[in-house]
């Protein structure tokens, strides 16, 4: 119990670090690197989980390609590559406060609602916990009860393709 | 562990997140901020589902995952053309839409 | 004919209009129309007049035959006998109703309106045919019987009137009739000042005329009738002073149209009208509206002024007054119709003085008799100037000695002038003895004398006129003959009247008819004393009168005894000061003219000129220029600047709250996301506080 919870917590701190370096950061390579952080982290976060595939599939796509797609997307759209001038506009302190004030309701609402509720980890609830996670329990649920989404968003996918080539068409 | 960790660690992030989508200039950045609230939103299904011992909610997660991935392509399509046009990826200058 | 008495009133009425419309195409001008009108109503008012004798016969229980019984008896009937009540025969139509008031119009016939009828007619019908020969070839001789049937209408509406309204309609009807005919030739400015003289100063009269109608009005417990006014007049209802008040102000109107002093200046002036009508209306029937005035309404007077009393009255002292200066007056004349003018003012003198004592009966009579003999004399006046003198009235300049070519006018006008002096038998002296009797026996001695002194002059002015016209050398420059049969034919029927009048009413031969038929028998007459003929006074009188005559004729005959008179105001200071106020006929002519019309024409109407000019203008001009300032002032501040002010900010406050809005929709994202996450934020607080 101890481990996992210790582990949690210095993820989260390094998470939470990164997430506002990410806000704050005055280089947007740099912002790019501290939301791999992040990723990265929150990848660690589902494996304390038990969600294992959850977690790889978390790295491959995000980190693997969209971390990739933004660096390109910098890259594009920075002629110049160096300073940035200030990537800060004129709203900061009230967008400031009503991130504090979201973040004090929801916090406030779910310490409220949830208490000290606990994911089980050991004994038969963790055995269960466990077992939710498993690749075969969530390929059955894909493919048996959320086939249709899944088509869906292949279609999706298609779709993103082919829009984000139309609009970044020169011609 | 408690539930209540995971939610909150992910109502912060979201939080940030919201910062950063109102607060960067850059296009890019209101991005990175976006999927920074995917992220946490997806930290909350997972620890839903092992709290539940729901598989769902990692399906669920799966499907974010992907839908994000689709949005930050066209995302970035959209940033490239407003770079093309303005020349300059900051987002103050669109403002076509001004009454 | 008593119940449809109004037909007698009619008919004048409608020879009026058809002598207008179509008298000028008529043969003989319009005069037939008028003369037939007026002959008719005298024969309709003769009927009246035996109908209603027949009436009093029937109410007293007495037959016919009764009278002549009386004959020779010496004896008045007693005071028992005329208890019964001889109500007068009324009909009215609602003229007009006003709320709790109803004016009514019609007939009231009584004795008195009998009588008057019967004078009225007669002597209009004497002066219509009169006039065919006198106004032969006048400019506007159909107008002149046009309004001759006007007058006479007027004076019967005013004569039945059963009310005191229908009688002021009447009576300012007959003064403006009176207006038309004294200025009949107003191409002389003389008679358009006459005419207007007449009018206005009746119509000054008319003032306490009209007070008195309203105050007796409300005296009478709010009703016109009159027979309910005299009633209630007597019992003395609302106390004695308003009806003394009431009785003041209708004795005002009396001296302004019956001639009494102060009021009477307009009479001999008023002579400058043509002579019938002269004879018609200020002699027999007109001036007489006043004393008729006072003889309907007599309870309002006798409660008034205190009749019953004695000693004096307002009414008696006025009409004492007029008796002597009107004879005074006539001494100074040399125009023969000013002589008779101010003669008629001294008759009325003695009609109004006998009203004022209580002798009801003699004034009445007098009134009878004075307008056979004075409108004879008048007449006969006219017959002179248009046979004798060639229209000009002037005794010393151009008459004298016509009696040897004028007798029948010269007899009438002898017969005439005893009647008027108040000779035995003829009228005159009937009715005349009947009011100083009356005087004497009510405790109004002193009038009693004052009438005797006003006989005596009588007698010694008329003597004068009838020498100076008749007798003597002739002065004129003409060719005088007898006047045409029109002309003396009236003068001899009018000397006939004035011959037997008086014995209608000859108490010394115990006839009184007249009084029987024409005095009143009921609650709204008063017990007024019935005089006993007392043969002492009588032969008083007589003998005044004789003398009188007999100083007059010494005098012009030229007897040795009074020449020491003759020219004695040319030397005597004294003596010319006194002719000289006379002939100025007392100085009143310049007080009203000079001094009254004058003060009001300068002073008083510069005064109201400037009240008009700068009150009253001033007022509207300031209300026009404080409207103006006004519509100034709403427009700079109401319409200006709150109206437009009011439209002109919403406008601007519009525009500008739409300039606060519009940072709102920058066109940026962020910011709207901004407002986005915020309003979810507060949202899910809210549901988390309240849900």
């Amino acid at each position: 119990m101890v481990a996992q919870n210790v582990v949690f917590w210095i993820l989260a701190v390094a998470m939470v670090l990164a997430a506002i370096g990410v806000v704050r950061s005055q280089n947007v390579v740099h912002a790019a690197l501290y939301l791999v952080v992040v990723m990265a982290g929150a990848a660690a976060q589902y494996i304390l989980l038990a969600a294992e595939f959850v977690a790889w599939v978390q790295v491959i796509i995000y980190i693997g390609a969209v971390i990739i797609l933004f660096l390109f997307g910098i890259m594009l759209t920075r002629a110049p590559m160096g300073g940035d001038g200030d990537l800060d506009n004129d709203q900061r302190w009230p967008a400031a406060v009503v991130g504090l004030f979201l973040a004090g309701v929801l916090a406030s609402l779910l310490i409220d609602a949830f208490g000290d509720k606990e994911v089980a980890i050991s004994g038969a609830k963790g055995a269960e916990t466990l077992a939710t996670g498993k690749s075969a329990t969530i390929a059955d649920l894909i493919f048996r009860s959320y086939v249709v989404p899944f088509e869906i968003v292949s279609i999706l996918l298609l779709a993103a393709l082919v829009g984000a080539v139309v609009i970044a068409r020169r011609d | 562990m408690i539930l209540n960790q995971f939610l909150v660690l992910a109502a912060v992030l979201f939080c940030i997140g919201v910062y950063g989508v109102l607060a960067r200039r850059n296009g890019v950045l209101v991005l990175m901020s976006v999927e920074l609230m995917l992220n946490a939103v997806n930290i909350n299904l997972v620890a839903f589902s092992a709290y539940l011992h729901a598989a769902a909610g990692q399906v669920f997660a799966l499907f974010v995952i992907t839908i994000a991935a689709a949005e930050v392509g066209v995302g970035l399509a959209i940033v490239l053309l407003i770079y093309r046009n303005l020349h300059s990826p900051d987002l103050d200058r669109v403002e076509q839409l001004k009454g | 004919m008593l119940d449809y008495a109004w037909i007698i009133v009619a008919v004048p009425v409608l020879s009026f209009f058809l002598i207008l419309f179509f008298g000028k195409k008529m043969p003989k001008h319009g005069s037939e129309i008028g003369i037939t009108a007026v002959g008719a109503s005298f024969v309709m008012s003769c009927v009246a007049a035996v109908q209603w004798i027949q009436r009093v016969e029937d109410a007293t229980g007495k037959g016919a035959g009764e009278a002549l019984k009386a004959f020779g008896k010496g004896i008045i009937p007693t005071a028992t006998e005329h208890e019964a009540i001889v109500t007068p025969v009324i009909h009215t139509v609602t003229w007009w109703r006003n709320g709790f008031l109803t004016f009514t119009a019609g007939t009231s016939i009584d004795g008195l309106a009998v009588m008057m009828l019967f004078v009225v007619t007669l002597i209009s019908l004497l002066v219509h045919i009169y006039s065919t020969a006198y106004m032969h070839d006048d400019v506007r001789y159909t107008y002149f019987y046009a309004a001759l049937s006007l007058f006479t209408a007027s004076m019967l509406t005013l004569v039945v009137a059963p009310n005191t309204l229908q009688l002021l309609v009447g009576w300012e009807l007959v003064g403006l009739c009176s207006f038309m005919l004294i200025g009949h030739w107003w191409e002389e400015k003389a008679n358009t000042n006459a005419a207007l003289k007449a009018f206005l100063t009746t119509r000054t009269g008319d003032i306490g005329l009209m007070i008195g109608v309203i105050v007796t009005f409300f005296a009478a417990n709010r009703t016109f009738d009159i027979q309910r006014m005299n009633t209630l007049a007597l019992e003395g209802v609302n106390g004695h002073t308003i009806w003394l008040v009431g009785a003041s102000c209708l004795l005002i109107g009396i001296i302004g149209k019956s001639g009494q002093f102060p009021l009477h200046t307009w009479l001999p002036d008023a002579m400058a009208g043509p002579t019938p009508v002269s004879a018609l209306i200020h002699a027999a029937t007109m001036v007489v509206a006043g004393v008729y005035l006072g003889a309907r309404v007599y309870g309002v007077f006798w409660q008034g002024f205190s009749i019953a009393d004695g000693g004096v009255n307002p009414m008696a002292a006025i009409g004492a007054i007029t008796i002597i200066i009107g004879a005074a007056l006539a001494f100074v004349q040399d125009d023969i119709k000013k002589v008779l003018a101010y003669s008629t003012i001294s008759q009325l003198g003695y009609m109004v003085m006998g009203l004022g004592v209580g002798a009801w009966v003699g004034a009445v009579f007098h009134l009878f008799t004075h307008a056979f003999f004075e409108a004879l004399l008048f007449l006969g006046a006219g017959s002179v100037s248009h046979s004798g003198s060639h229209h000009s009235f002037d005794m010393k300049k151009d008459m004298g000695g016509l009696r040897k070519f004028m007798p029948i006018t010269f007899w009438t006008f002898m017969i005439g002038s005893l009647a008027l002096a108040g000779v035995f038998p003829l009228a005159g002296f009937w009715s005349k003895d009947e009011i100083l009797a009356t005087a004497g026996q009510s405790g109004y001695e002193i009038f009693m004398v004052v009438g005797l002194v006003g006989a005596f002059l009588t007698a010694a002015y008329m003597t004068r006129c009838v020498w100076l016209t008749f007798f003597g050398e002739y002065r004129g420059h003409h060719h005088p003959h007898e006047s045409p049969k029109a002309i003396t034919g009236p003068l001899i029927v009018l000397a006939g009247f004035s011959i037997v009048a008086g014995l209608a009413n000859a108490s010394a031969f115990g006839i009184e008819k007249f009084k029987e038929y024409v005095e009143p028998h009921g609650p709204w007459f008063p017990h007024v004393v019935q005089p006993d003929f007392d043969i002492g006074l009588a032969a008083i009188s007589f003998a005044i009168v004789v003398v009188a005559i007999g100083i007059g004729l010494f005098f012009w005959l030229d007897r040795k005894e009074l020449r020491g008179l003759k020219g004695l105001t040319a030397r005597s200071g004294a003596a010319k000061a006194g002719h000289g106020f006379l002939v100025n006929k007392y100085y009143l002519d310049h007080l009203y003219e000079g001094v009254v019309v004058a003060g009001i024409k300068g002073p008083i109407a510069r005064a109201s000129y400037w009240v008009n000019m700068h009150v009253i203008d001033g007022v509207v001009n300031s209300v026009g220029k404080g409207s103006a300032a006004l519509g100034r002032l709403t427009y700079r501040y109401v319409d200006r600047d709150v109206v437009d002010g009011a439209v002109n900010g919403l406008a601007r406050e519009t525009d500008q709250a739409g300039g606060l809005l519009r940072p709102l929709q920058s066109g940026r994202l962020q910011r709207y996301a901004l407002f986005l996450f915020a309003s979810v934020g507060l949202i899910a607080l809210a549901i988390a506080i309240f849900g």
